[in-house]
């Protein structure tokens, strides 16, 4: 049946199959092409990348390590003296809490939203929903404000300032805030989706929703939590505005992400490290990517906005 | 080396007493919560678990969206009100007209772009034997930051001088075929439309799965039926396969259109907005954080958050009729 269905989907009707099989790989050759010159340029020395094309390398190969030596452990010659190694674990530390607290507290509320009736519980939803939409450049400059000055009533101090502008909770705050509306928003149409009967027989035998929460929800859930948290991980790893925003530049809580987007403007010199840095960068995401692939897919499908 | 160890090892030892705090504080919650029964069991649940989304969603989206609102029609400093000023500039400045230009046209080029080289792979790779290969390669953008697009590109667009040799791809194809290559990220308007091609290289894989997964949900007993009647080729995509996806194609639109309005890593990464490549939710950025003036980059964001709405309402009501069915 699965055999039979695969063979008559429409596709198979509109292109012969030589010519989509042409088409498809080479864009498939034009779509990969520049993310191997910055491979292999990561691989060249400073003299080559400026005077020979990286595909001229390739056919009479004249590799380095250097590169990556440089941009790791640091070049007192080079515009980033200390290396990339900070900024990366800074990315580490970053990503970790902006991805665990979110999905937590997300799928808290999801579980409320879905099985505890209360008034308004269909209005809020809605909001929650309709929150995924507002620019987050709408909530930068007044967070910025209450991070560093509180929150005031014409000149009634309502709120302390949190003082923590420029510390890495300063980020992971931010970020929590921001993921919330989408990962509600998936998480419920998950979690509603569980079988009514197991939950009711819980509740009959006396569990209260923080046991059903713990027993059932979660571990029913976690593939849906695991699509959703690959999600943010990529998201947090490959923002620019929030780190720019709420991280200052230096090497204590930047980013890698932001830090090579200073360096772009640097001519000449910085492309050693330039290419090696953003090539450790992206390593990342393509490894989450292409080992969890599937995952990846599932949740890319089950939400199409953000 | 001893220096990097000190100052990192407390960041690691740090994350992961926050997370752990994180846990055990959630962990003695539920145990306090769990234990109070009767009529006040429902509402302490409620407090416990929504509580902590509602309280960071209030202050992190919804007050901060008043007060930018607000803000919008202040001075720089945000002290005192100046009326209608901030959006007077934005109808009078010249370089606003040059941004606003450029964001229409991404709006235009970009989501159209996505989302119909998404619809040609789909129905391409449906075609195909192995395609989860192409597939794979052709999808791994998306995981990519748009900063690291930008510096991927910066290379492929990079021109050295005539004479010197041209180590970038674009400047070497242009110069294979005989024309003079030129500095491209000065060469107006071509630039936003190159700053265009890194949106497109990385986004069009989403559009391109999704699609793919529309199409395989086509009922196979249509397409066979249509086929029995002598649709083939233009005629079967036209009458049958458009039709049965088109949902999911203007999702795609949709999602690139949203995009789109948000571009800013790009912009900032390549040009920094400069060489009349400027898009809104930069100029919104450079208003407030390099100009300090909050008033007008509040109006910016107000603009950009007014331009994504009506995608809002149209989302809100297809899940509104995906709910009643």
């Amino acid at each position: 049946m699965a055999k039979k269905l695969a063979e008559h989907t429409p596709g198979r009707k509109i292109f012969s199959s030589k010519i989509a099989a042409t088409v498809v790989w080479v864009i498939t050759i034009i779509w990969t092409v520049p993310t191997l010159g910055l491979l292999v340029t990561s691989f060249k020395s400073e003299e080559k990348i400026l005077n020979e094309a990286w595909w001229t390398t390739l056919l009479n190969p004249n590799f380095t390590l250097a590169n990556y030596k440089g941009v790791f452990f640091g070049d007192e010659t080079q515009s980033l003296s200390t290396g990339v190694l900070p900024y990366f674990i800074n990315s580490i530390v970053i990503t970790l809490p902006a991805t665990i607290f979110p999905i937590v507290i997300a799928t808290m509320a999801a579980y409320a939203l879905a099985w505890i009736r209360f008034r308004g519980s269909n209005f809020l939803f809605f909001s929650i929903f309709a929150l995924q939409i507002v620019p987050l450049q709408m909530s930068l400059v007044p967070l910025l404000l209450l991070f560093t000055g509180g929150a005031h009533i014409g000149s009634v101090q309502i709120f302390p300032a949190l003082g923590i502008a420029g510390d890495f909770a300063g980020i992971w705050l931010p970020h929590t805030m921001f993921a919330l509306p989408l990962a509600i928003y998936l998480l419920h149409n998950f979690i509603a989706g569980l079988p009514r009967d197991l939950m009711e027989a819980a509740y009959v035998d006396g569990a209260n929703h923080f046991t059903v929460f713990r027993r059932i929800v979660l571990p029913l859930a976690i593939p849906g939590i695991a699509s959703i948290a690959i999600f943010q991980f990529l998201w947090v790893w490959n923002d620019l505005l929030v780190a720019l925003t709420f991280a200052s530049g230096t090497e204590e809580v930047a980013p890698i992400n932001s830090k090579l987007a200073s360096l772009v403007g640097q001519y000449g010199s910085g492309y050693t490290q330039l290419s090696a840095g953003a090539f450790i960068t992206i390593a990342i995401p393509l490894i989450v990517f292409f080992s969890l692939q599937r995952y990846f897919v599932r949740g890319l499908l089950a939400g199409s906005v953000k | 080396m001893s220096e990097f160890l000190s100052a990192n090892i407390p960041k690691f030892t740090s994350v992961l007493s926050v997370i752990a705090a994180f846990f055990i504080v959630l962990g003695l919650i539920f145990v306090i919560a769990g234990r109070v029964n009767g009529k006040k069991a429902r509402p302490i649940a409620l407090i416990v678990l929504l509580g902590p989304a509602l309280v960071l969603l209030l202050a992190g989206l919804v007050i901060p969206g008043v007060r930018t609102i607000l803000f919008s029609f202040m001075n720089p400093d945000s002290n005192s009100f100046i009326g209608l000023d901030n959006y007077r500039w934005m109808l009078e400045d010249p370089n606003i007209k040059v941004i606003m230009i450029n964001t229409i046209l991404w709006i235009l080029v970009v989501p159209i772009f996505t989302a119909a080289l998404g619809l040609l792979l789909a129905v391409m790779l449906d075609r195909i034997k192995h395609e989860s290969i192409p597939k794979s390669l052709l999808f791994m953008p998306m995981a990519i930051s748009f900063v690291g697009a930008s510096i991927i590109f910066k290379f492929v667009y990079e021109y050295n001088e005539p004479g010197e040799v041209q180590i970038g791809l674009l400047s070497s194809i242009v110069q294979f075929f005989g024309m003079t290559p030129s500095d491209w990220m000065l060469s107006k308007p071509l630039n936003t439309f190159l700053l265009m091609i890194i949106y497109v290289w990385t986004q069009m894989g989403f559009g391109m799965v999704i699609l793919s997964a529309a199409i395989k949900g086509v009922p196979a007993d249509i397409v066979e039926a249509s086929a029995l009647d002598g649709a083939h080729g233009w005629r079967l995509f036209r009458n049958i396969t458009f039709p049965m996806v088109k949902g999911t194609f203007i999702v795609v639109l949709a999602t690139g259109v949203v995009g789109a309005l948000k571009v800013f890593d790009i912009v900032r990464t390549m040009t920094g907005g400069n060489f009349s490549t400027n898009v809104l939710a930069n100029e919104m950025y450079s208003q407030t954080f390099v100009q300090f003036d909050q008033g007008k980059g509040s109006a910016l964001a107000v603009v950009l958050f007014l331009l994504v709405t009506p995608i809002l309402i149209y989302n809100i009501q297809s899940l509104r009729k995906e709910r009643a069915h």
